[in-house]
């Protein structure tokens, strides 16, 4: 007995820490992945805005070249692998038929490419605050209509439907937000269907439930006591909600934003349909751009070494970045509650 | 002045209710469109062609089965890691991991997607349906610890004082009396994580993909109802679109019910 | 109960995935991607063998194919006989078919644009900005080219399409040679929006007022999107049909010990469209097995699947190119 027993504790034990490994598990494959490109543009990475940019190297002195192709040597022989997949100068209509090169350059140039995860990051928050802001005002609404303003009989159904619209897959958000809702933003605010601004607001409609449930909840905890003793001294509904509820609920609503702000960085399916996969700065609200999950999800496929190991760097700062964000707001709810 | 709290206070609520009006509107506008849009492509062949036939058949029967898969991995993980969190566990190493849990519930899906390339696809050769599986568990499984913990921490603490004085073992009692008594929350819980990963698309895009013909071979590219929602909603033709309507319909359908299922049977045990 | 159930349909999943695929699959080029799946539907109803293609840009076939994660890999950027060798792979032609410059002109049909070949660069080089620019007025009198700015639609992901039809741009002018080549990926300095595969393009032009895109033909027939007519090497103006396409490719020159390696673009001929080219279906020479099956299917699809490309306005393989592939792969011991 003592034997099933000990089983069933180390089973327990070990089904735990799995759940620690997995989680080490990722952050370590993805950094192993990511650290070629880590090791190749180091912090730069975070600032330079070209992506995929060919540029020509100028070879200096001879001492020099030595030594850097000794240094690069890693990265030149994937290079030229890269150039061997055929991008190799055919030969074009007019060309002397033994050259293969263009002919004004004697000298082998050798090039190099640069890749810089500067737009998707700010595609990433620009989208997910444009969300925020959106989701905001309407989720503390919502929030309050349920634990405040509904009769009984309404509270239920309510509350079913806004957690109906948490259920709906993030893929049919894009679809609809593409063919329905994108047009509707252009009418408004003009610019593009497919940009930053749209892909902002569907993904605010995706949070909205989430935000709103957790706000409600925080809510909820506020002791009767302290609200009614408010609306003795004859305070609004409105003014119990603003001087009493709020400020005693003031750490999980804070929390439920963090929280939504973390998982709206890491929505793809929805951001891909709406964004624009645009690798540009958007110099408007209404400009298509990129996000991180929407540069992984259109370039995971064909990526070659360097690039895929780009990829893996950028997935690297979201996973990081997400961590620390719904970490930090873990922590705020846990300074509050527990 | 009254009169201008009282006004404040009629225009906050006024704009709350909107606010709660506005929510539905979204609901009702997407499930809405997906009706009108996805009934008319929706006829019998959907249900019984493969997609290489334009029909949908392989493509649902390819989800539920990853989707399946990924629960049978995932909930008795799941389960056990949240027995230990609850039931066995103490202090700050049981915080940590639940922290963590929970965390992870809310991770970017596509990077776990990312780590299953790396660690599975790559070195099996090939997109296949093990990995798609995978991918899927790694998502459920924080949801099924949270939910377990949950569950496990709303059983009074009575009962298991009196299973304990019953003799047996701690294990025993976990077993049969804590788990008895939380099972339809339990089940309930893990029908609605079900719900959540059978309709995600970004783990499954590039471990399984996606496959037109009829196929039970998971070392293979897997039938995915929603990659392949995305691969045809990106195709140009009229086809392909409405066949796209049709698969967004039916998927939803398929969350929303599994949804509502998991509810009523939490309203029928309360009723108890 | 629910449990064991599970357990049996999870058993007898495993036990099925125990036995060998009896399925080969390929992606790559969406260039080729209507007609290949045209004829794996075709294929599979005849013989019950199935044949999984899948899209993604020539850029993934390459790498996906040499990486040996797929069978076979599609790519309209032929691989020299040097990288062949390199990552040791066979290489044959399936098809030939043609780009075509689709656009989205309001009140504007089929086939009205005309496009020298010089507009054609300058637009892609950005510096024809806007549609009444003067010089697609010049060749276009009969049309009111409204003033507004040209939107580029050109593919996100490593394109053969994009190499074939940068060989196009690099052919009519030195200065685009110079500045970007014959690339599957380009830094396009126009006004420009990116889609993922020809379905990408096809699906921004057709929503995107006042745009243009290059597109494979058959994509441009199934989104019903405008086509140009468009300026030869010769000098005249053709529209893209089976005619033209056919004149173009009567010159190509296949040759097997090259592993087929040729580009068809920019042909002479009075009657030739500039824009045709030809998608290659490689696949590594080690996996006899394989190779088998996607030689018995491309067999297939060169005796009886003539009809089926052409419905899709492809031009197949005339037969003497065809026993030359055939031969090449007795020789290779994969047939």
């Amino acid at each position: 007995m003592l034997n099933k027993e000990f089983i069933f504790k180390r089973v327990a034990f070990l089904s735990a820490t799995l759940i620690l490994f997995i989680l080490i598990g990722i952050f370590t494959m993805l950094f192993l992945q990511a650290k070629p490109a880590m090791q190749k543009y180091g912090a730069h990475f975070l600032v330079e805005k070209s992506w995929n940019k060919t540029i020509t190297i100028k070879d200096t002195n001879p001492p020099k070249v030595t030594k850097v192709v000794k240094k690069k040597k890693e990265t030149s022989a994937s290079d030229n692998d890269d150039a061997l997949f055929s991008d190799d100068t055919p030969v074009l209509p007019g060309d002397n038929e033994d050259m293969q090169s263009d002919d004004t350059n004697a000298a082998p140039v050798k090039t190099d490419t640069i890749f810089g995860g500067y737009i998707p990051i700010v595609g990433t928050i620009l989208s997910s605050l444009i969300a925020m802001v959106f989701a905001l005002p309407l989720a503390l609404g919502i929030a309050i209509f349920l634990s405040e303003i509904a009769p009984g009989f309404l509270i239920k159904p309510v509350g079913i439907s806004i957690e109906l619209l948490a259920a709906i897959p993030s893929i049919i958000y894009g679809m609809w937000g593409l063919f329905y809702f994108a047009p509707i933003v252009q009418n408004i605010f003009g610019g593009s269907q497919i940009s930053l601004l749209t892909a902002g607001l569907v993904l605010g409609v995706m949070i909205l439930p989430f935000m709103a449930a957790i706000t409600r909840d925080s809510m909820n905890t506020t002791p009767d006591v302290l609200k009614e003793s408010a609306y003795a001294l004859g305070a609004t509904k409105f003014e119990v909600v603003k001087d009493v509820i709020f400020p005693y609920a003031k750490v999980g609503i804070i929390g439920s934003i963090i929280l939504s702000l973390g998982r709206a960085l890491g929505e793809t399916m929805a951001v891909a349909f709406l964004i624009g996969s645009v690798f540009k700065l958007p110099l408007k609200l209404t400009d298509p751009t990129v996000s991180i999950p929407v540069v992984l999800a259109n370039n995971f496929g064909e990526a070659n070494d360097l690039m895929m190991s780009s990829l893996y760097y950028l997935a690297l700062i979201l996973f990081v970045f997400s961590f620390f964000v719904i970490g930090f707001a873990k922590f705020y709810f846990l300074k509050g509650r527990r | 002045m009254r009169e201008k709290r009282l006004l404040l206070n009629k225009i906050i609520l006024l704009l709350s209710t909107l606010s709660a009006i506005a929510g539905m509107l979204f609901l009702a506008w997407i499930l809405i469109t997906l009706f009108l849009k996805g009934i008319g492509s929706i006829s019998l062949s959907v249900f019984t062609k493969d997609l290489v036939n334009g029909g949908l058949k392989n493509l649902i029967f390819g989800q539920f089965v990853m989707a399946g898969l990924a629960t049978l991995i995932g909930v008795p993980l799941g389960v056990m890691a949240g027995i230990y969190l609850r039931e066995y566990g103490r202090g700050r190493y049981v915080n940590l991991i639940r922290d963590l849990s929970d965390i992870m519930m809310s991770a970017p899906s596509i990077v776990i997607g990312a780590f299953v390339f790396a660690f599975m696809v790559v070195p099996m050769g090939g997109i296949n349906g093990w990995a798609g599986a995978v991918a899927l568990a790694i998502m459920l499984v924080p949801i099924v610890v949270s939910t377990t913990d949950n569950m496990l921490s709303l059983v009074p603490k009575e009962l298991r004082e009196a299973g304990i004085a019953l003799g047996g073992g701690k294990y025993r009692v976990i077993l049969d009396i804590i788990l008895r008594a939380a099972k339809v929350g339990l089940m309930t819980g893990i029908l609605l994580a079900f719900a959540r990963i059978i309709g995600e698309t970004a783990p499954l895009l590039f471990t399984s993909g996606t496959n037109s013909f009829w196929t039970t071979n998971l070392n293979d590219a897997f039938p995915s109802l929603t990659v392949s929602i995305y691969n045809l909603a990106n195709f140009p033709t009229d086809k392909a679109r409405d066949l796209a309507w049709a698969a967004s319909f039916i998927l939803t359908v398929i969350v929303l019910i599994i949804n509502l299922l998991g509810r009523y049977i939490i309203r029928q045990r309360k009723r108890k | 109960m629910r449990k064991i159930a599970s357990l049996v349909v999870a058993g007898s999943l495993v036990a099925t995935s125990l036995v060998a695929a009896d399925m080969v699959k390929g992606d790559g080029s969406s260039f080729i991607l209507p007609v290949n799946q045209a004829w794996a539907k075709a294929y599979y109803k005849a013989t019950g063998k199935k044949v999984q293609y899948n899209g993604g840009g020539s850029g993934k076939g390459i790498k996906d194919a040499t990486k040996r994660l797929v069978d076979f890999g599609g790519t309209d950027a032929p691989l020299t006989p040097r990288a062949q060798k390199k990552h040791n792979m066979l290489q044959f032609p399936a098809i030939v078919g043609a780009t075509v410059l689709a656009y989205n002109l309001p009140g504007v049909e089929s086939g009205a644009l005309k496009l020298t070949d010089k507009a054609i660069v300058a637009i892609a080089e950005g510096k024809v900005k806007y549609w009444d620019n003067p010089m697609l007025k010049a060749v276009n009198e009969n049309i009111k080219l409204p003033h507004k700015k040209i939107v580029f639609a050109r593919r996100s992901d490593a394109s053969g399409t994009t190499w074939n039809f940068t060989y196009f741009l690099s052919s009519v002018s030195k200065e685009w040679r110079k500045h970007y080549g014959v690339k599957k990926t380009i830094n396009w300095s126009c006004n420009n929006v990116g889609g993922k595969g020809n379905p990408g393009v096809s699906s921004i032009i057709k929503q995107t007022p006042y745009s243009i895109g290059y597109i494979e033909y058959a994509y441009a027939l199934e989104s019903h999107a405008k086509v140009a007519t468009v300026e030869n090497r010769d000098g005249y103006f053709v529209k893209p049909n089976m005619e033209t396409f056919k004149a173009a490719a009567a010159g190509a020159d296949f040759d097997p010990k090259k592993g087929f390696y040729t580009v068809i673009g920019y042909p002479k001929g009075k009657n030739s469209y500039p824009l045709v080219a030809s998608t290659f279906i490689i696949m590594p020479k080690e996996k006899v097995d394989a190779d088998k099956k996607i030689t018995a299917f491309y067999a297939w699809a060169f005796d009886k699947g003539a009809k089926i490309a052409a419905d899709l306005k492809y031009v197949p393989l005339p037969k003497s190119v065809t026993d030359k592939i055939k031969q090449y792969w007795k020789d290779n011991g994969v047939y």
